[in-house]
């Protein structure tokens, strides 16, 4: 187990080398010049943008700059951006607040979604299970703007029930709105997700002996049924947690979340590739993590998983 | 000359008006509209892209913050008219040589003193090619620019500024230019307390001003979320703030202010977003404004494209004008929020004219394009296959619905392939543009730094101009501009302006497309909310309900 772990972790090294490279070298590859973003439409003389270069090493090849990026990393000085604030204040920033609102929706699709889906897997064919499937098409099949906008317009402008935008506390009630949007769509899913794993499960071996033991209904929906029909789910909740971290861009822009999205945005407009790629390694190693989590998890709900 | 003994009347009315207000007193009724004065307003913004340094800030979210907070020598009222702020006065014989007097007793709100090195190291600061000031450029006219803002240069002083005593200074300019007084209320131009030049990068994060507003303690402005700013009590100039503080709310995009706007968590809104202009009228009522601003849109056609140089090319760009039916354009697209072009400049200036001879080239008239586009065709065949672009940026601005709109209608009329070019972002199409590698047409919008015709026409359209995209080069048009500028008066200046614009008009390096209109908003909690000459609320005088 300490050896997979440990493994695991080390693999992290190849691939933190690898995105930052390509991403830096992606961003590098946008066409436009730098400066011409900071100069802006009645652009500045000549001699600024020189020293603009020299400042944000835009004059350098792209190897020398990626290198200087390293190396700024191994020393934990990231640099600035072009507005001149340290990129680690600005990860600082945005990251606790889209980790709140990632792991808000998170908490919000794993529990409705798996209680609506098991509920509806056991009822199968019946009028909730009808409606539950319809409605879940119907969420997936909208845009998430779509839903966020009317959300926004329905709960916040016209019941007044919540502020349309989000403070920059971004306390937890304030979040509450933005992250049922974020995660409506991952909820149907894994809605769908449980309901066919918990209709596949109901009717396996297992279940039947459990049954015929005379264990009560609900140890063995709870036990054998549930936990059984997780593997999935948690899988694709896993694989979700870095989606929803990196995809609240639409969400976060709607309600004026401060985090990942817009400033991510705003930085590969400007071609600001070390903000773009501190933000993204930043998203990769949350990705990483979340998997290896899942990965443990598995071990924990069927025994027969073993790690070594 | 005419200006100085202006602007000395205009430091003693707002003296007296002081006064009055001050007779008043500091209750819950300001002298006029009345209101309440103690509620903190919240104003849409946008994250300021630079360190708060007034010469290192060249875009409007830093540039609404930086003028709250800041005094310059002058300032404008609503209709763009000069105010004096720090000045006592500003004298000239010549138009060249300035001597500027300051008020005495002014502090910034650290405590220290504004003298005449305040500004004249500031300047200094901003000029210095070693500092890299995005707004070095607004000081080329003063004498010892270009020694000191070459590449690499080491120099570090303006030889044309001199400090004469704690409140007097002068200036001396490369050559006479009468509307130097007039550019003094733009941000480049205020002054510095000596911490910032000590520290910029510190000071940029939490500037120190002397201005009606300040910031709200160390940390006031939380980046991309919001900017506080509270009175300056000790602020004693003609815009003192009616309310107890102005914080900027930051906001990613228009739509979502618009939805705090309507549920009244947000008081005053600038700009209304593109898809609500068809119903904010009706959702705000009497809270809606619309309100005319020193700003164009146009559309520069580089001379560096074939077909487009020479006798055919001013023929055809004539032909493109007329067969835009700007009219129609501004009404059905912006709902009235444009109004259309009659030449190069914006109708909130001093000296606008509408009825510029030339200006008929601006008027939709397609039967007489159809024609100059014929006489082109005798003089120079145009090649049916190409197909002609109009450059813009899809990543702010929508300009897609009206490029796309001036692209049916130029089609339509002329019978050629005209198409819009969307770059993915702003730098790319920029890029382009300074290194003059456009291959079409490119839109291009021009907002006033201070109120001048001359703004509008001197760093677009003289040779070699920074922002000259169509790389348009006429003498004569160079020449008329710098009799303008060394006129005697404002208003001889404007009249030679507008003699140079008959030229462009007839040349055509850019196509004059409509004149902005600010469509803002606010909630109901707050009144007395009026917008000036450059389309920014006047937030000094906005008050709570």
């Amino acid at each position: 187990m300490g050896r997979f772990l440990l493994r695991r972790l080390l693999q992290l090294i190849p691939v933190f080398l690898g995105a930052t490279l390509l991403i830096y070298f992606l961003v590098f590859s946008l066409p436009g010049d730098a400066t011409a973003a900071i100069c802006g439409e009645k652009g500045c003389t000549p001699a600024v943008e020189a020293s603009l270069r020299e400042q944000y090493n835009l004059d350098q090849p792209f190897w020398i700059q990626y290198l200087l990026y390293l190396k700024g990393i191994f020393t934990f000085d990231l640099g600035t951006n072009f507005a001149g604030q340290p990129i680690t204040d600005i990860l600082a920033r945005v990251f606790p607040t889209t980790a709140r609102l990632a792991l808000m929706a998170l908490a919000f699709e794993a529990v409705f979604g798996i209680a609506i889906g098991l509920f509806a897997g056991l009822k199968k064919g019946k009028f909730f299970d009808s409606t539950v499937l319809v409605f879940s098409l119907l969420v997936i099949a909208v845009p998430i703007f779509v839903l966020g906008f009317l959300m926004q317009f329905v709960v916040g402008v016209k019941l007044e029930w919540a502020n349309p935008t989000v403070s920059g506390d971004a306390s937890f009630t304030e979040l509450i709105l933005p992250a049922l949007v974020l995660g409506l769509v991952s909820f149907a899913y894994v809605l769908r997700l449980t309901r066919t794993a918990v209709i596949e499960n109901a009717s396996a071996d297992y279940v039947r002996t459990a049954t015929a033991k005379g264990l009560s209904r609900r140890r063995v929906v709870t036990v054998h049924v549930l936990r059984n029909s997780m593997i999935p789910v948690v899988t694709f909740l896993g694989a979700d947690l870095g989606a929803l971290m990196g995809g609240a861009i639409v969400t976060e822009g709607i309600f004026n979340v401060n985090g990942v999205g817009n400033t991510l945005y705003r930085a590969v407009l400007n071609g600001e590739a070390p903000v773009v790629v501190s933000i993204v390694t930043v998203l990769i190693v949350v990705f990483v993590l979340a998997n290896l989590l899942v990965d443990l998890l598995y071990a924990w709900l069927d025994p027969r998983i073993r790690y070594a | 000359m005419r200006y100085s003994r202006t602007s000395k009347i205009l430091g003693v009315a707002a003296a007296v008006a002081l006064s009055l207000s001050a007779c008043g007193g500091g209750g819950d009724n300001a002298a006029d509209g009345g209101g309440d004065t103690s509620r903190v307003i919240v104003v849409d913004g946008a994250e300021p892209q630079n360190p708060l340094i007034p010469t290192n800030t060249n875009e409007v979210g830093g540039g609404a913050v930086l003028d709250l907070i800041f005094a310059g020598l002058i300032s404008y009222d609503a209709d763009g008219k000069p105010q004096n702020e720090m000045a006592e006065s500003i004298d000239t014989d010549d138009s060249q040589n300035y001597t500027i007097k300051l008020k005495a007793d002014q502090k910034f709100t650290n405590g220290d003193p504004v003298t005449a090195a305040s500004f004249v190291d500031a300047w200094n600061y901003g000029a210095a090619a070693k500092n890299a000031q995005l707004s070095g450029y607004f000081f080329e006219s003063i004498e010892g620019y270009d020694e000191a803002s070459a590449e690499g240069s080491k120099v570090d002083e303006l030889s044309g500024l001199k400090v004469v005593d704690d409140t007097t200074f002068t200036v001396k300019l490369k050559q006479p230019e009468s509307d130097f007084p007039l550019r003094l209320g733009y941000s480049a131009f205020y002054p510095m307390p000596e911490e910032a030049l000590k520290d910029p990068k510190k000071y940029g994060e939490n500037p120190v001003g002397n201005g009606p507003y300040k910031f709200d303690g160390d940390g006031a402005w939380e980046h991309e979320t919001q900017i506080k700013l509270v009175p300056n009590e000790d602020y004693e100039g003609p815009q003192k703030p009616k309310n107890g503080g102005v914080t900027f709310k930051i906001y990613q995009n228009d739509t979502t202010a618009y939805q705090d706007l309507i549920s009244d968590n947000l008081d005053v809104l600038k700009t209304i977003p593109t898809s609500d202009i068809k119903n904010f009228k009706n959702d705000l009522g009497d809270r809606s404004i619309e309100s005319p601003y020193a700003g164009n849109q146009t559309i520069a056609i580089p001379y560096y494209l074939d077909n487009w140089d020479g006798e055919a090319g001013k023929l055809r760009r004539q032909a493109i004008s007329m067969a835009i039916n700007r009219e129609e354009i501004t009404d059905v697209i912006f709902n009235g929020g444009r109004t259309p072009a009659k030449e190069f400049t914006a109708p909130v200036l001093d000296g606008y004219s509408d009825s510029i001879p030339g200006s008929e080239n601006l008027a939709y008239d397609p039967e007489k394009a159809k024609e100059l586009w014929a006489k082109a065709e005798k003089i120079e065949p145009y090649d049916k296959s190409e197909k002609l672009t109009i450059a813009y940026n899809a990543d702010k601005g929508d300009h897609k619905t009206w490029v796309e709109a001036v692209v049916n209608n130029i089609k339509n009329n002329l019978d050629i392939k005209v198409a819009g070019k969307p770059y993915a972002t702003f730098k790319e199409v920029r890029t382009d543009a300074t290194a003059q590698k456009l291959t079409g047409a490119i839109r291009s919008g021009w907002q006033a730094d201070y109120p001048s015709l001359a703004n509008f026409l001197g760093p677009i359209y003289t040779t070699g101009a920074g922002s000259n995209d169509a790389v348009y080069e006429n003498k004569k048009f160079d020449d008329a501009i710098t009799k303008g500028l060394s006129a005697d008066n404002v208003e001889d200046g404007s009249k030679a302006m507008n003699e140079a614009q008959e030229m462009l008009l007839d040349d055509l390096p850019a196509i004059p497309l409509w004149y902005q209109v600010a469509q803002g908003g606010w909630s109901d909690n707050v009144e007395n909310v009026e917008f000036g000459w450059n389309g920014v609320p006047l937030y000094y005088a906005i008050t709570g309900k």
